[in-house]
């Protein structure tokens, strides 16, 4: 059940160009793969996928793949996810050959509808199996596009953390206080892509820059390959001479990541800084000392660029991946799992019927059965371990009801003798 | 007795304690203090009400005692709002001057003065103020009027306090609640400033620092303008917390420890010392270490000035700042906080006085009561401003008003 595929043959460092191809799968796909600056993203190959013809004949992808179906008259799906997902499943082998070849692929969608919830994950699938390293950048509908839509989107993602790497998903309700109020509909559609992209484009930067700090493609596949995690990230640009302080302090308040409370919860961290011809070594300092200090426990990956084009401004992608407790997986490897205890009941009672507690096993075996399940299952791993608990329990006193007050990633209502380790006694 | 219209009450409603600040406005504009009410605060947490019943009560007991002490009947009040989502920024509105001769009339100083109100805020929240700081008339600053000047653009540079909508009207409509007009919603950290600056000292540039039970604001003042306002919700309270949790005593213990051992300094006398606390018959119970009490406060209070000074630092005010810094609320009582202050900002640091009020002098002169006096002084500066449009026939009222006073 190790489906980790070995890591792309051509890993020497000197290496020139990896082969990426961005896929925007159905309208929002499209559409979107169609904004991307196309000196920018000189190097990848676009393929747009779609079951409506009108919205492919429109693209200007490279290559374009209708999925038909005949019950639609080429209309599309009718927003229907499983009849986008039974139609990507039935044109497996076709996806497969467009995403062959490639060492990265990115895929781009707006979840909820019926092409994009239904295909995204079976693509991704399609991608994986050829051995490619997936990355999907999504969107989730704003919650006034109402329930269905937001329900099949959650299912989708659901599927396609499950099989990608990594999964950046920008929930568009958030998006919502970044962007005026009284924008016009398509602006705003055209703006919460446009934070979609921004990401993605960081993520390029990341892969295609020749920098001055050069993330390797190894590193970005160690960190997010069989990770299945959740990503969140944020895109902020200063300038002028506090321009880095100016970024911290917008990554630290940015609501895509939850006002910094993102940070401090990822165990992953990847920071892309571009700036121009100016940027010093003191700034990268500054910027990834203060992003370091909110993300204790992660690993951080960073990389810093120089693009004359952005003059004195400074941007920076941030990307913070948490790892996802499992959720309930239609296809768990339920199958391969050792004797009646692996069916991941294991901490707790033995499953849930009451005639079958499983008294026969031995402690010892059934905590080799335990381990061993953790081994093959990865999406077990996170259950079974066992939750490590502080060692003295900082109570927040009289606050402990009220909204903590959190400065630069500190919860403040902690005394701060605590926090600063001054031993008392 | 008073004519209505000149009774102005400012209305804290703070986390340790709610208070009512009534003060008469004299013909010549002066403000003088005719009576304060307090009550101890049981439902308000980090400077936001989180148990309306009680505040209702008590904002009716400090209403009730302003009341019988000034004999006056308060109808509206001037209120003071602070908890941690209120945010200031500054923002620039510009304008082009479109008329033939390019002469700046009022109506383009109207104009730019919208542009610079018309923000990004995020849906929920809403302006508290937006004052006018500067002018820039084709990219000159520094202009305080730019009526019948000459100019092709005109700019302003405004700073803009703003908050959550729903947190705001909690409290106004509590007090709304009591059958009182809240004739205007006023930040905490701006009203102590008003309070406690002379427009000499804002002219020179100064900070203030209100650091209450809950909250921590500051006001920061240069060129006569306000230039950065900031809300830290953290306060006395904390340090109350700290020391329960530091020194394991319950927190009513800890507040009586925090008033009568407390130092922003550790005194270097203290070490060693040892108090021991008794139960109510006398028997003792624990002892605590004087040294270990001091330290937890100064290594609070100490954060809460860094976390200032960074700020200011940030904002890049630390020069223009030549009057010195000045403390005020339930905080500036603590032993030695000047001396902490003057270390960690690097400037002179005094406890602030509100010298520019008449009326109960040595009532009044507390620290604590800064921010309400601030408050009946925002109201009576209002409807001093407002006073300047009157009718002709009311402005013809109180001149012979004024007359017959003399």
């Amino acid at each position: 059940m190790n489906t980790s595929p070995e890591i792309p043959a051509a890993q020497p460092e000197s290496s020139p160009a990896r082969i990426l191809k961005i896929i925007g799968v159905g309208d929002a796909g499209v559409s979107l793969i169609d904004t991307l600056d196309s000196a920018e993203f000189a190097g990848a190959s676009r393929v747009a996928i779609n079951t409506d013809g009108l919205s492919l004949a429109s693209s200007s992808a490279g290559v374009k793949i209708h999925l038909e179906t005949k019950l639609m008259r080429g209309m599309g799906t009718g927003g229907d996810a499983e009849r986008g997902q039974s139609l990507a499943e039935e044109q497996f082998s076709t996806l497969k050959t467009a995403c062959s070849g490639a060492d990265v692929v990115l895929i781009i969608a707006g979840l909820g509808g019926g092409a994009g919830s239904g295909i995204s994950p079976v693509l991704a699938r399609a991608a994986r199996e050829t051995g490619a390293l997936v990355l999907a950048f999504v969107t989730l509908p704003f919650l006034c596009e109402g329930n269905r839509r937001s329900k099949q989107a959650q299912l989708s993602l659901e599927q396609i953390k499950a099989v990608a790497d990594g999964v950046i998903c920008l929930p568009s309700q958030k998006a919502f206080k970044l962007i005026d109020e009284n924008t016009s509909l398509l602006d705003m559609f055209r703006q919460t892509g446009g934070l979609l992209v921004e990401g993605l484009r960081g993520v390029w930067q990341l892969l295609t820059r020749p920098g001055l700090i050069q993330i390797h493609f190894d590193d970005l596949c160690a960190l997010v390959r069989n990770r299945h995690s959740e990503s969140s990230f944020a895109f902020v640009e200063a300038s002028g001479a506090g321009r880095s302080r100016e970024i911290v302090e917008k990554l630290i308040t940015h609501p895509l990541l939850d006002e910094g409370r993102a940070l401090t919860d990822s165990d992953a961290v990847l920071v892309s800084l571009v700036g121009g011809t100016d940027l010093t070594m003191a700034e990268v300092n500054r910027v990834m000392e203060h992003i370091s200090r909110h993300c204790e426990h992660a690993q951080i990956i960073m990389g810093a660029a120089v693009d004359a084009a952005l003059k004195n401004r400074l941007s920076v992608t941030v990307i913070a991946a948490k790892h996802v407790a499992a959720p309930e997986l239609p296809a768990a490897p339920a199958g391969d799992l050792v004797g009646p205890v692996g069916s991941r009941g294991g901490m707790g009672s033995a499953g849930g019927r009451a005639t079958s507690p499983a008294p026969s096993f031995s402690l010892e075996h059934r905590e080799q059965a335990l381990t061993t399940s953790a081994a093959r299952s990865r999406k077990a791993a996170p259950k079974m371990r066992q939750e490590q608990l502080p060692l003295a329990i900082v109570s927040r006193g009289r606050f402990d009801k009220s909204e903590p007050t959190v400065h630069k990633g500190e919860d403040l209502d902690i005394p701060t003798f605590v926090r600063r380790g001054v031993a008392m006694n | 007795m008073f004519d209505e219209s000149s009774i102005i009450v400012g209305l804290e409603i703070g986390t340790s304690k709610i208070c009512a600040v009534v003060g008469e406005q004299g013909a010549d504009g002066a403000l003088n203090i005719v009576g304060l009410g307090q009550a101890r605060s049981r439902g308000v947490r980090k400077g936001e009400i989180a148990d309306a019943a009680l505040v209702e009560e008590d904002v009716r007991n400090a209403i009730v005692e302003a009341e019988k002490m000034a004999d006056v009947e308060i109808r509206s009040v001037y209120l003071g709002v602070s908890g941690a989502h209120i945010r200031g920024f500054n923002n620039r509105g510009v304008h082009p001057v479109v008329s033939a001769d390019r002469e700046i009339s009022r109506d383009d100083v109207g104009d730019v003065v919208k542009n610079a109100k018309a923000i990004n805020l995020p849906a929920e929240n809403t302006i508290i103020h937006a004052v006018r700081q500067h002018f820039l008339v084709d990219g000159h600053g520094g202009i305080t009027d730019p009526v019948g000047m000459l100019g092709a653009r005109i700019e302003v540079d405004m700073h803009v306090v703003h908050g959550n909508t729903n947190r705001l009207q909690n409290a106004i409509r509590l007090v709304k609640g009591l059958q009182l007009k809240v004739e205007e919603i006023v930040s905490s950290g701006l009203a102590s400033s008003l309070a406690l600056l002379t427009s000499d000292q804002k002219e020179l540039g100064a900070l203030v620092i209100d650091i209450g039970a809950g909250t921590t604001d500051y006001v920061v003042y240069a060129d006569g303008v306000i230039k950065h306002t900031g809300v830290l919700a953290v306060g006395g309270d904390h340090v109350s917390n700290d020391l329960g949790h530091g020194l394991k005593v319950p927190l009513s213990r800890a507040e009586k420890l925090k008033l009568e051992h407390g130092s922003a300094l550790v005194d270097e006398a203290m070490t060693g010392r040892t108090l021991t606390l008794t139960n109510e018959h006398g028997l003792p119970l624990k002892t605590v270490n004087v040294e270990h009490l001091q330290r937890i406060m100064s290594l609070r209070l100490e954060e809460l000035f860094q976390i200032i000074a960074a700020d200011l630092e940030s904002a890049g005010l630390v020069d223009y700042l030549r009057a010195g810094v000045f403390l005020c609320g339930g905080g500036a009582r603590v032993p030695q906080v000047a001396a902490l202050a003057e270390r960690i900002l690097q400037m002179p640091v005094s406890i602030g006085q509100t010298n520019s009020i008449s009326g109960l002098k040595s009532a009044l002169d507390q620290p604590e009561f800064v921010t309400a006096i601030g408050l009946a002084k925002f109201g009576s500066l209002k409807s001093r401003r407002a006073d300047g449009k009157t009718s002709l026939v009311q402005g013809i009222k109180s001149t012979l008003h004024g007359l017959l006073r003399r």
